[in-house]
């Protein structure tokens, strides 16, 4: 009926502001800059620098998207447990350090981890042995999961409070002792907010270069640093977006995932 | 025992999110412009925050622009849940997956493009750019927490309320309205919260002589960050914390509604 | 949950409606002025706006190759910008720029000493395009009590004993320039022999290279971080300032001078205002009141005869007697071809 002339708004809308410049950057990703056909922008992939920076960043977001996991999860199983008056305090506590600029944080970071920084001056008046892993790779993790991590919390918080209790008790009735709840009912139960989670983890994490510059010393060079250099200092546009293109992928994987598992077709980030 | 070790992970947690944030608090208050010395106590820097008028300039613009952005993303993405939920289930995921997006996207090249898009309709650079393109990252963000709302809603109150005489608007406002009410504000804060700190995003899409917090904070790492934006963040940061305990640990007689 | 929304809703509106928009209304004289971040006295801005009642409409931007393609695509319109030599001449290449009419800037010739002008000829050969705003070196910053001897040499950065301490530029130009004048080349070279062998030596030093950093040099000194660093003269000052065991030299082998200055884009919509602003920053005591803030030296010898600390004056780092070197370069736009060839091998230096 009606309802479906409702959808025209934010169909226009998306097809202005998000279809329209997709296929801009496809259309630069697929020329050269005399406006020639070429897929070398996206076979540049295959180079050893841009493999090589594809494949540390792959690696890094997936090692940080699982330490999210693992952090957030009992995390989110503690908080779903909370007195429910709570549940707009708890979302909030979590989403209060995105108020503090990203910049600011990942610099402050700096300030923590650095060798003359806090941390190894507090370990140091304490006699213990400093930590160094500011401008390593473990560095960048540590950025990503700080930065990620209320990512992952809310959703798996949201999908956890949702189960209704009486599921869980009804479970208990039958004999089911507290892993096999855990494996069996809150598992199977949370899987889309997991899914969102690792989904709104992994992908940015896997773009980023802000992190990698200040804390990874801007040695490490991700595929993140290789596309915003192009963009900003060799000007080549056509090789930053066809190695976006390539990215792109990601995403395309993910929408499959997303649409394969969300049998409803809800979506369940928040 | 149990309730100990929960706790503990908890403040783990809580310390490991907000320890950056102290140290920048801390720093604000630096006597020294440099954040590699402690020069010494002092309260300056929030003095001269307030005579520095482009740093009060970009706050403007920065809460002006997320707010605006963010209630015209949450009215277009209501609509569009409405108009997603009324879709068979094919057409819905292909709207979902094409929603995600901006969100799946790397900053930068969502940037660009919009960047581009801008310069091939011929619109001017301004406060209107980057507006929109704050719009258009904000709808995913309210989208994905309306629509699983509008899943848990009985359809069969909706249509009460059409037989019970009300116009479609009016039984929408009345009966479905107040149920996603929770999804509605939930997204309206993240797609602010998004929009408070995007950089760049926002660096390619602005005019000249507009900036944002953020792109006045980029635009000074290279030289050294001015310690007012020290205090500047400490003082947004303190502000939505303390409001945010005053609400909670109001007396509350309508408990029961917040949810 | 709701009140929370309201409350902060409330509170954003207040503080919003209270600093105002940023947009103001065209009609009046205003010139859009596009300049590093923290490279301008903000005090000297006011005096501007009250003395000629010309808005300043000022936007910062971190990096020379961030500025190009906003200014080249006109997504952004500005009547005065303060690139780099080298992108200078990328713009005037580009016919980019307007030529300037000095009989309307007459502070440009008269305060600004005539051999900025002179070098400024490598990237401005007419010197009509551009008028110098800041210059300066790149050296070596080193922590007195943190290195062994006095340093003199970039050979320095690749020794085994400061591993881990050492910090270096993350800027394509400036890492080859050092890379270039160790091995007796020139920073300009487009010579892939010389090139290959900068990027060998890049790659040999990465190991010791604690962290690629712009202008975070600065903290990380002060900070007694890193005992050796690549500095801009303008910082060394600062730092110096902050951390009394600091010490600035220009290495033996030669290094880069460089100079900003300010250009006037084709496309400028306010000339006659950005010839006024660039005259007003020629002037001796404002030019004083600008090097005073910034640190960065100032090319304006009749400012730098107003200099009332002696130390300063003469100050090798601020002032050098650029005669006593014989190898200093400035940097000069190398074409698309050699931006692509040394972005190329600057991409294989850091993905090792």
């Amino acid at each position: 009926m009606n309802k479906k002339i409702l959808s025209a708004p934010y169909l226009l809308w998306s097809v202005v502001f998000i279809i329209i410049p997709l296929l801009m950057v496809f259309y630069y990703g697929l020329t050269d800059k005399s406006g020639a056909f070429t897929l070398e922008n996206i076979l540049a992939i295959a180079t050893v620098e841009h493999s090589k920076a594809l494949w540390l960043a792959i690696k890094l977001s997936i090692e940080s998207t699982i330490i999210c996991l693992i952090l957030a999860y009992p995390l989110s199983m503690i908080l779903s447990k909370l007195n429910v008056n709570q549940h707009s305090f708890i979302v909030f506590i979590f989403i209060l350090p995105m108020w503090m600029n990203f910049l600011l944080r990942t610099l402050a970071w700096q300030t923590l981890l650095e060798k003359t920084g806090v941390i190894n001056s507090i370990l140091k008046t304490l006699g213990l042995p400093g930590i160094n892993i500011i401008n390593t790779s473990g560095a960048i993790i540590l950025g990503m999961v700080y930065n990620f991590l209320p990512f992952m919390v809310l959703p798996i918080y949201n999908s956890l409070s949702k189960i209704d209790k009486n599921v869980i008790n009804a479970a208990r009735d039958l004999g089911a002792n507290g892993f096999q709840t855990f494996l069996k009912i809150m598992l199977p139960l949370s899987t889309p907010g997991i899914i969102s989670g690792i989904t709104m983890v992994f992908v940015p994490a896997l773009t980023t270069f802000v992190i990698s510059t200040l804390l990874g010393g801007s040695k490490i060079l991700l595929i993140g640093n290789v596309i915003e250099q192009e963009f900003t200092q060799t000007g080549n546009w056509h090789l930053g977006s066809g190695l976006s293109i390539v990215l792109m992928i990601f995403i395309i994987v993910n929408m499959l995932i997303t649409a394969i598992t969300d049998k409803d077709g809800e979506g369940t980030m928040l | 025992m149990r309730n100990a070790l929960k706790k503990l992970y908890i403040t783990l947690i809580l310390i490991f999110l907000y320890a950056p944030i102290v140290t920048l608090i801390v720093l604000s208050f630096n006597k020294s412009k440099t954040r590699a010395k402690w020069g010494g106590f002092t309260g300056k820097w929030y003095i001269s925050l307030f005579k520095n008028d482009d740093i009060m300039a970009a706050l403007g613009n920065t809460l002006l622009i997320a707010f605006v952005s963010s209630l015209v993303a949450t009215v277009i993405g209501i609509i569009a849940c409405i108009a997603i939920q009324a879709m068979k289930k094919r057409s819905r995921s292909i709207v979902i997956g094409i929603t995600n997006i901006p969100m799946l996207n790397a900053d930068i090249v969502t940037g660009i493009s919009l960047m581009l898009l801008f310069i091939t309709l011929g619109i001017r650079f301004g406060f209107l750019t980057i507006l929109l393109a704050h719009i258009s990252f904000n709808i995913p963000y309210v989208i994905l927490s309306v629509l699983p709302r509008f899943k848990a809603l009985n359809p069969s109150t909706y249509e009460a309320a059409l037989d019970l005489g009300a116009s479609p608007f009016k039984a929408f406002m009345k009966v479905v309205f107040p149920d996603i009410l929770p999804g509605v504000l939930s997204g309206f804060l993240m797609a602010f919260t998004m929009s408070l700190d995007d950089f760049i995003i926002t660096h390619f899409t602005k005019g000249a002589g507009i900036d944002t917090l953020s792109t006045k904070i980029y635009s000074e790492v290279k030289k050294g960050i001015k310690p007012e934006m020290y205090a500047l963040s400490s003082i947004i940061f303190i502000s939505v914390l303390v409001l945010l305990f005053l609400v909670n640990y109001m007396p509350k007689e309508n408990k029961k509604e917040i949810k | 949950m709701k009140k929370v929304i309201a409350v902060l809703l409330l509170a954003s509106m207040c503080m919003a409606t209270l600093v105002g928009c940023g947009a103001n209304g065209g009609g009046k004289k205003e010139v859009y002025v596009y300049n590093w971040g923290e490279y301008i006295d903000p005090e000297v801005l006011d005096q501007f706006e009250e003395e000629t009642g010309i808005k300043v409409i000022y936007d910062e931007f971190e990096t020379n190759e961030i500025m190009y393609p906003k200014v080249e695509a006109g997504a952004a319109v500005y009547d005065v910008v303060c690139p780099s030599d080298y992108m200078i001449s990328k713009m005037i290449e580009n016919d980019l720029l307007q030529k300037i009419n000095f009989d309307n800037i007459p502070n440009a010739k008269a305060n600004i000493g005539a051999q900025y002008y002179e070098t400024a000829k490598e990237y401005d050969p007419t010197n009509e395009y551009s008028i110098p705003y800041c210059w300066g070196t790149v050296g070596i910053l080193y922590n007195k009590t943190m290195v062994d001897e006095p340093i003199d040499s970039w050979s320095v950065l690749w020794d085994e004993k400061y591993k881990d301490n050492i910090l270096m530029q993350d800027s394509v130009r400036d890492a080859f320039m050092v890379a270039l004048k160790l091995n007796g080349a020139s920073m300009n070279s487009l010579d892939e022999a010389e090139l290959n062998a900068a990027k060998d030596l890049l790659i040999e030093q990465k190991p010791l290279v604690q962290a690629y950093v712009i202008d975070q040099v600065r903290d990380k000194m002060i900070g007694d971080e890193a005992a050796i660093g690549v500095i801009y003269s303008g910082e060394a000052i600062y730092t110096q300032r902050e951390n009394e065991n600091l010490e600035y030299v220009i290495p033996k082998e030669g290094t880069n001078v460089w100079i900003d200055s300010w250009v006037i884009p084709k496309n400028a919509k306010n000339v006659e205002c950005a010839e006024k602003f660039i005259d007003f920053m020629c002037r001796d005591d404002i030019a004083l009141k600008n090097f005073e803030y910034i640190t960065y030296s100032t090319p304006n010898d009749a400012a730098k005869a107003l200099i009332e600390d002696e130390e300063i004056r003469n100050s090798e780092i601020a002032f050098p007697d650029l005669s006593k070197y014989n190898n200093l370069e400035t940097y000069v736009y190398l074409g698309e071809d050699g931006d692509a060839l040394y972005n190329e091998l600057w991409k294989e230096v850091k993905s090792k």
